[in-house]
């Protein structure tokens, strides 16, 4: 329960954070960072235009695709508090959760028969494929490390010794951020900021989206940078008191809001035709991590 | 007792008089006769999942020997899918069949071959003789040949039929040995004989034997690289057919491998690690290959290779679960397998069914040419999207939970797992973790392209949806999916008696419930959450932009105002990107001609996927073969007084060869003496 609560409050800052902080590296002064708020919440209020082509596909698809992310929210754990599901493989569950909203989004942008927003919804398909396996891979190498097959008992259990675990951490806070960014369509995979629909993954998905629907989405993006935000934090707070954790818990993501920030302030997008092998990439990346835990472990021979 | 006389009487007399009754009431009968059936069986099958296996000996003849009949909870499991399949296939097919009215002869042999099909199946569960379990074996082969070419005058059907039965017999011809094999070192036909033998029997023997049939089964459950008839015989065949034949046809091959794991009790281990390597590579080239097809049934069929895989996962991992004696990873993996089976008979029968109402509504299954049927079909649209969900493994439906007790198995096998063992479980997470994106992108191309969007093509039919009776079974279908998504506690307790039988352990209940019950306590907690949390969202949704103005305009074009049917993305652009990634791996026949010049001419482009491994394993080979037997066409001149010649050089040399083969021996005595 607290750390939906924790990933609500981040999530209504993490993107203002980001935009501020693209907006003073490019020096510009730039919105508040209760803008993206403002957004949804004038959205909310709008009336919606619909395409003739769609179906009720359209109708439902950002309600389910926000309800998923939600969804995945209710998992996430706290150092010590469960998450408000908690069971034996729930990042199984986590990652499917998260799939079935991404299968509705990408099925709502065939709905409209629109040549552009099917390039972004294959684009979008193949991506979140492909990172897929470094997320299950990150996982079965805590599993691995701490005995546990749960999110609360895993990151409990986490215990960073030795030189080796500190290198393991900052590989998997890596791999985290990379997926994060992936899921959020942001920068080296995907420019948000961009004109040209040809280039674009998610914005070009959601073309067609207004309104009430639109606002789901956006704000389904927030919280999705602050969830993977507090799986990152759930590596580093193990244990750690709630007085010193929920301070710490903001810190990170404060953090990591400029990291990402400053990420797309500095590097260019990759080209389309390179996306598949930097995201296919963090798989090696989380194999790397798997073998650090054998190490740690001693498992090898 | 009297139950199996029963059984085969109906079945006789049902065969018997088909071609008698007019055409209207030849599938009532075969509809009523399976219903029957359906019941007799399926309370045996009842019973024996209660903990109360049937058994029963015939006598036989001398050439069989006595012929048993056991009924033990695995034969259960696969009887009542079986017959829940046919009972809403059969359904199905009645409405489905309306429309060959006119072909009378046709449908009384389509009618015949489909009883002889669930016959021949159900006994397939139960027949423990070696000799008659081929010869059930082989009647299911020959009846599901004449189910398949039902449009037989279609040159592609016939080709297709003749594909698969052919392929039925290589995979014959590797039962026969393994059971002419057993006959010889045992002297029975009886599985329960070679049971016995092989206990006493450990090492190499029991492995091969068992890998003979594990080939065997493996051409009718369609594991890479037997595959190649499963995309050639499901488009041919009528869409019941075809749902019929991926649902529980090819799971009776998993059923022989099942089955003989039981009897001949190989080194697990060993066993388990080649199951789970194999199965692994199927998925993954089955689900490869269904992305790029055009036909959707033949990308159904590419889907039930790869979930054939999926299955046999599971059963790789309860065998190494049993070699290593970790019984929680043997729960696991054969729960797994075993649920997987029912869920994919159930989605994969569905979208089968529904892909036969796109046929019946457009007469075509080349994706590129459909779009839009959303709106045309709605409830064919929604069984259909409920089917690719499921089959994507995604939650809250059925595939998902099978899937996940197949993680929680290697997951739990992770953490006691040694280097190469490791190994194994990386590659089989990332194997399954891949197959479930890959079949993501393969369904929302399929759902997207089909349904959504616009029609590219103009019909000139009017095409509407099937009739609702023909729907009702569909119906039924989706509420399995859904309820076992939904309360799947309640269907893993019927799988504690097979799984036991499987993993040889009465512990199996304990870890069902330690393990697996809470787990899915809270699965089914998350499941309904999330039903409850879209509906709460949804009416939000209603009730915020009750009062707001909705506005309904052509579908924004970045500024063109003018866009056609043409412009919309297609299937092979949806699957562009991944078709440049995955290159090496697929073949693809194409033919283009670009459009150039100040003025140009029309272009076009075709391509057709076509299948790697086929090319590789059986064309290259049988090109080979032909190229080398023509040299010999010389002999074949057409002059029949050389025919003549041929026969009695034979004759001569049958006589000759032993008596110069003696006289051989002895001059070679001879020379000995010397």
């Amino acid at each position: 329960m607290l750390s939906f609560i924790l990933i609500l409050i981040a999530g209504a800052f993490f993107t203002g954070i980001i935009i501020r902080t693209k907006s003073i590296a490019s020096g510009r002064k730039g919105p508040g960072i209760l803008q993206p708020i403002n957004d949804v919440v004038r959205l909310f209020k709008k009336g919606a235009v619909y395409s003739r082509t769609t179906s009720f596909i359209f109708q439902m698809a950002p309600t389910i695709y926000f309800s998923s992310v939600v969804m995945a929210m209710m998992l996430i754990p706290f150092g010590q508090s469960k998450g408000l599901i908690s069971f034996n493989g729930d990042f199984v569950f986590f990652a499917y959760v998260l799939a079935l909203g991404k299968f509705f989004s990408i099925i709502s942008a065939m709905d409209t028969g629109s040549s552009f927003e099917g390039m972004g919804a294959s684009r979008e398909s193949l991506y979140s494929l492909l990172a897929e396996p470094a997320f299950f891979i990150l996982m079965g190498s805590f599993a691995l490390l701490t005995g546990y097959t749960s999110f609360q008992e895993m990151f409990a259990a986490l215990h960073l010794g030795s030189y080796i675990s500190y290198a393991i951490a900052i590989l998997a806070t890596f791999v985290l951020v990379m997926i994060a960014m992936i899921e959020n369509s942001r920068m080296p995979i995907d420019d948000p900021k961009t004109h040209l629909e040809l280039t674009m993954i998610h914005e070009v998905m959601i073309l067609d989206n207004s309104g009430f629907d639109l606002g789901l989405i956006l704000s389904a993006g927030y919280l999705k940078f602050a969830l993977y935000g507090a799986i990152i934090v759930n590596l580093f707070i193990g244990m750690v008191p709630y007085p010193y954790a929920i301070p710490l818990f903001f810190i990170i993501q404060f953090l990591l809001a400029i990291i990402i920030g400053l990420i797309e302030s500095f590097i260019a997008r990759f080209r389309m035709s390179h996306n598949p092998q930097f995201i296919f990439a963090l798989t090696s990346v989380s194999l790397l991590i798997f073998f650090g835990v054998l190490l740690v472990l001693g498992k090898f021979i | 007792m009297t139950m199996i006389p029963a059984f085969l009487a109906i079945c006789f007399f049902v065969i018997l008089t088909i071609p008698f009754v007019g055409v209207k009431y030849k599938g009532i009968l075969v509809y009523l006769a399976i219903v029957v059936n359906a019941g007799l069986t399926g309370y045996l099958a009842i019973q024996a999942l209660t903990g109360l296996p049937f058994e029963t000996i015939f006598p036989g003849s001398a050439v069989t020997g006595a012929i048993a009949l056991r009924l033990d909870a695995l034969s259960a499991w696969f009887i009542l899918i079986i017959n829940f399949i046919f009972i809403t296939g059969g359904f199905y097919g009645f409405f489905y069949m309306k429309a060959y009215q006119n072909q009378s002869k046709n449908l009384s042999l389509h009618g015949i071959a489909f009883l002889l099909l669930y016959s021949a199946l159900i006994s397939l569960t139960v027949i423990q003789n070696g000799m008659v379990f081929l010869i059930a074996w082989e009647i299911m082969a020959l009846s599901a040949f004449v189910g398949v070419i039902f449009e037989h005058e279609k040159m592609a059907t016939v080709k297709a039929g003749f594909n698969y039965l052919i392929q039925s017999h290589v995979s014959i011809l590797f039962l026969m040995l393994g059971f002419m094999w057993a006959a010889y070192k045992t002297g029975s036909y009886d599985f329960q004989v070679l049971s016995n033998y092989t206990t006493g029997e450990k090492g190499a023997a029991t492995v091969i034997l068992f890998t003979t049939f594990f080939v065997g089964f493996a051409f009718k459950a369609g594991f890479v690289p037997f595959h190649t008839w499963l995309p050639y015989a499901h488009p041919a065949a009528p869409a019941h057919i075809s749902g019929i034949m991926s649902g529980v046809m090819i799971k009776i091959g998993i059923f022989g491998i099942l089955r003989m794991m039981l009897v001949i009790k190989p080194d697990f281990a060993i066993i388990g690690y080649i199951i789970l390597v194999v199965s692994v590579i199927s998925g993954l080239y089955g689900v490869m290959l269904a992305i790029v097809q055009h036909n959707l049934k033949r990308l159904l069929a590419y889907h039930s290779i790869e979930n054939i895989g999926i299955i046999g996962m599971g059963i790789g991992l309860g065998s190494i679960g049993l070699g290593t004696g970790n019984l929680v990873l043997a729960t696991l993996g054969f729960a797994a397998a075993l649920l997987h089976v029912w869920n994919h008979a159930l989605f994969k029968s569905l979208l089968f069914f529904t892909a036969g109402n796109v046929y019946q509504a457009t007469h075509t299954l080349n994706i590129e040419q459909l779009g839009g049927l959303i709106k045309k079909m709605p409830q064919t649209a929604f069984l259909f999207l409920i089917a690719a969900i499921a089959i994507s493994g995604l939650p809250p439906f059925n595939g998902f939970i099978s899937e996940f007790i197949l993680y929680s198995g290697l997951y739990h096998w992770l953490l006691d797992a040694r280097l190469l063992s490791l190994v194994a479980i990386v590659f089989a997470i990332l194997g399954l973790v891949m197959i479930g994106g890959l079949a993501m992108l393969c369904f929302t191309k399929a759902f997207g392209v089909v349904f959504l969007g616009n029609a590219r093509q103009a019909f000139k039919h009017e095409v509407h949806e099937v009739s609702f009776q023909q729907l009702i079974p569909l119906y039924l279908i989706v509420f399995f999916i859904v309820a076992i998504g939904f309360f799947p506690g309640f269907f893993l307790k019927l799988l504690i008696e097979p799984v036991s039988l499987l993993a040889g352990n009465s512990g199996v209940a304990g870890i069902f419930e330690i393990n697996t019950m809470q787990t899915m306590q809270q699965i089914s907690w998350a499941a309904w959450g999330f039903i409850v949390l879209i509906s709460v969202i949804f009416i939000v949704r209603k009730l915020v932009s009750r009062k707001r103005t909705i506005a309904v305009e052509p579908t924004w074009g970045c500024g063109y105002v003018k866009p056609t049917a043409n412009m919309q993305y297609t299937a092979s652009s949806f699957i562009r990107s991944y078709t440049k990634l995955f290159k090496p791996l697929l073949l693809s026949y194409k033919k283009e001609k670009n459009i150039q010049g100040i003025f140009p001419a029309d272009g076009f482009f075709e391509s057709h996927p076509y299948d790697k491994l086929e090319k590789w394993l059986i064309d290259t080979p049988i090109m080979e073969f032909k190229s080398f037997m023509s040299r010999f066409i010389f002999l074949q001149n057409g002059r029949l007084q050389f025919y003549i010649l041929y026969g009695i050089i034979f004759i001569i040399s049958i006589i000759c060869i032993p008596i110069v083969y003696d006289m051989f021996i002895h001059l070679i005595g001879y020379f000995k003496q010397l």
